[in-house]
């Protein structure tokens, strides 16, 4: 079975952001795969030990993207792709799914899987897209995935439960975090990383042309803020003072 | 004037409260028409109508029921093509986002998702995005025909405006090849006390709670109380919690009268999700975490001491 894994390098989540002059959020501390897609490639090597294979991680990013791609790698993925072009720098939502899908195509995976959202964009739209324009249907939120020749089932989480999902190969599918916890990358993986490859293509080696932009961030403000109320430490009196409040605010 | 299809979304045949918060918006930026898709679709469009809606498109098929995101990306793109809305409207949920996504995908245009608002500028439409870890807000103008916004829920407020919509059936036959991840089972598995998105108390923990198993403190608080327990993304991820505790962008969002955040330090994630609460108390060991910044009481402390006398001195207080 062949499975393309979607990764992404992001912000440090522990790590400050700054704005760029532009507007955009500086990427210069960019420095981890996403945690999300950690578990979407321990989950691609789950499937991969359970039913043969390769993992193929494609990537959109600058060069210093390889770096993800690479920790990947040495978890145990078999090879990487990465589109990096300057063009590409800021890309939205849908031009991103474009180059991913023109990056996977030539691949024919059976199975696509993509974290459910980004750690820094948090707004889980690339896979649908993505989903759309390789002409596959979609098995979201996944907390569980299994395979059986080529049919697909997940369960997909919901707000108060789960969904049982099934459709057949070539097929894409979103993980949540409690789908499998990621590996740590052994000595031995980390070394063959070093050898494995990483193709890296431009926008032009696949036919992507920018285009217009879907939205254009015409300002920027100040959110709203909320006023930092009392701060006191607690002497042993907080209690009385929490007591307080919620009768204040009249639910007690 | 502009037209503005608002998607109504359904759960097992229910439409939801979001869809009608849209339709509040959707009155203010111009002729509102609804959509509505699978059993239930009727009664939907029925209430779309009470809140403004002059047309509601419809289709009972159970195909939008049992196949995710494909039927419905057909019907709405079908209908698109035939009616050329200016704007379409989704709720930024699990279910609409699917189909907003691949919808947009098919028509070539983009979207904007996790909008707080959408306002009409020079013919067309910018909404107000959350930006830089919540500190600021982005307008965005969406050039894309035609133009798709995804609006977080409770950015509105859902409200009747009288009337009734002219139901049109939407012809659209859904092909085998949009018939592929069908749903095969539902299984409920929480029995929610209180439900998160409607409690007047929401009590939250994080990271700081140190485990999943000093959960059942906020719990008990909960309980005497009278209301529910939320979590952070980052204790749903290490997997303490189920999903269905997420407060915060793409969890729950929450607007109760007391937002009491345990051991939160406050990331963007979460605050988006919970800062319009009447009233915010936060209980963190951390004096510096940005949620000590917006809450109207701070109490830099060992929540799990603290939390369980509070829970002790709130039933002393009801009961005497």
């Amino acid at each position: 079975m062949k499975i393309v894994v979607t990764v992404k390098q992001v912000p440090d989540p522990n790590a400050t952001l700054t704005l760029e002059g532009d507007n955009t959020i500086s990427r210069e501390k960019e420095v981890v795969l996403d945690p999300g897609d950690e578990c979407g490639v321990e989950e691609g090597l789950q499937l991969k030990e359970a039913h043969g294979g390769e993992v193929i991680l494609v990537s959109m990013g600058p060069e210093r993207a390889k770096d993800a791609i690479r920790k990947g790698l040495s978890m145990g993925a078999d090879r990487g792709v990465l589109v990096t072009d300057a063009s590409l720098a800021g890309a939205d939502a849908l031009l991103t799914a474009r180059v991913l899908a023109a990056a996977i195509k030539p691949e024919s995976p059976d199975l696509v899987i993509c974290a459910t959202e980004s750690y820094d964009g948090s707004t889980g739209m690339v896979p649908p897209m993505l989903a759309e324009l390789l002409g596959v249907p979609q098995l979201t939120f996944a907390k569980k995935v299994e395979i059986d020749g080529s049919s697909v089932k997940v369960h997909r989480q919901t707000a108060d439960g789960y969904e049982v999902l099934e459709a057949s190969t070539p097929a894409l599918v979103t993980v949540t975090a409690a789908i499998a916890e990621p590996r740590y990358a052994s000595l031995k993986g980390i070394m063959a990383a070093r050898s494995k490859e990483i193709k890296q293509v431009t926008a032009a080696d696949l036919g992507i042309e920018k285009g217009e932009p879907a939205e254009v961030i015409e300002g920027v403000v100040d959110a709203e803020a909320r006023k930092a109320g009392e701060v006191i430490e607690d002497d042993g009196t907080a209690v009385d003072r929490i007591v307080q409040v919620l009768s204040g605010a009249k639910v007690l | 004037m502009a037209a503005i299809l608002v998607y109504g979304e359904l759960n097992q045949g229910k439409l939801t409260s979001t869809s009608l918060e849209l339709m509040a918006k959707a009155r203010e930026l111009g002729d509102v028409y609804g959509v509505a898709l699978g059993t239930g679709a009727k009664a939907a469009a029925e209430t779309m109508g009470k809140h403004g809606a002059k047309v509601v498109h419809v289709n009972e098929d159970n195909v939008f029921d049992d196949y995710l995101a494909e039927p419905a990306t057909d019907a709405v793109a079908s209908l698109y093509e035939k009616e050329k809305p200016d704007l379409i409207l989704f709720g930024f949920t699990p279910d609409s986002r699917e189909v907003a996504g691949r919808l947009a995908a098919r028509l070539s245009t983009g979207l904007i998702s996790n909008a707080g608002d959408v306002v009409a500028k020079d013919g067309g439409f910018v909404a107000k995005v959350p930006y830089f870890g919540g500190a600021k807000v982005a307008s965005m103008k969406a050039n894309g025909k035609p133009a798709i916004v995804l609006v977080r829920p409770k950015s509105f407020e859902a409200s009747e405006s009288g009337g009734t919509a002219e139901v049109k059936q939407v012809d659209v036959s859904i092909a085998d090849g949009s018939r592929r991840s069908r749903i095969a089972e539902r299984v409920t598995e929480a029995s929610e006390k209180v439900k998160l998105e409607d409690a007047r108390i929401v009590i939250s923990g994080g990271r700081g709670m140190g485990g999943p198993q000093n959960f059942p403190l906020l719990e008990d608080l909960a309980d005497a109380l009278g209301g529910a327990v939320g979590a952070s993304r980052a204790v749903v991820d290490a997997g303490w919690v189920p999903y269905s505790m997420q407060v915060g962008q793409t969890g729950k969002s929450v607007r109760p009268g007391v937002y009491i955040a345990v051991g939160i330090s406050g990331a963007m994630q979460h605050t988006v999700g919970m800062k319009t609460s009447k009233v915010i108390i936060a209980i963190n060991k951390d004096a510096e975490a940005p949620i000590m910044k917006m809450a109207d009481l701070g109490v830099v402390g060992d929540a799990l001491k603290i939390v369980p006398a509070l829970t002790a001195a709130v039933k002393k207080k009801k009961n005497g």
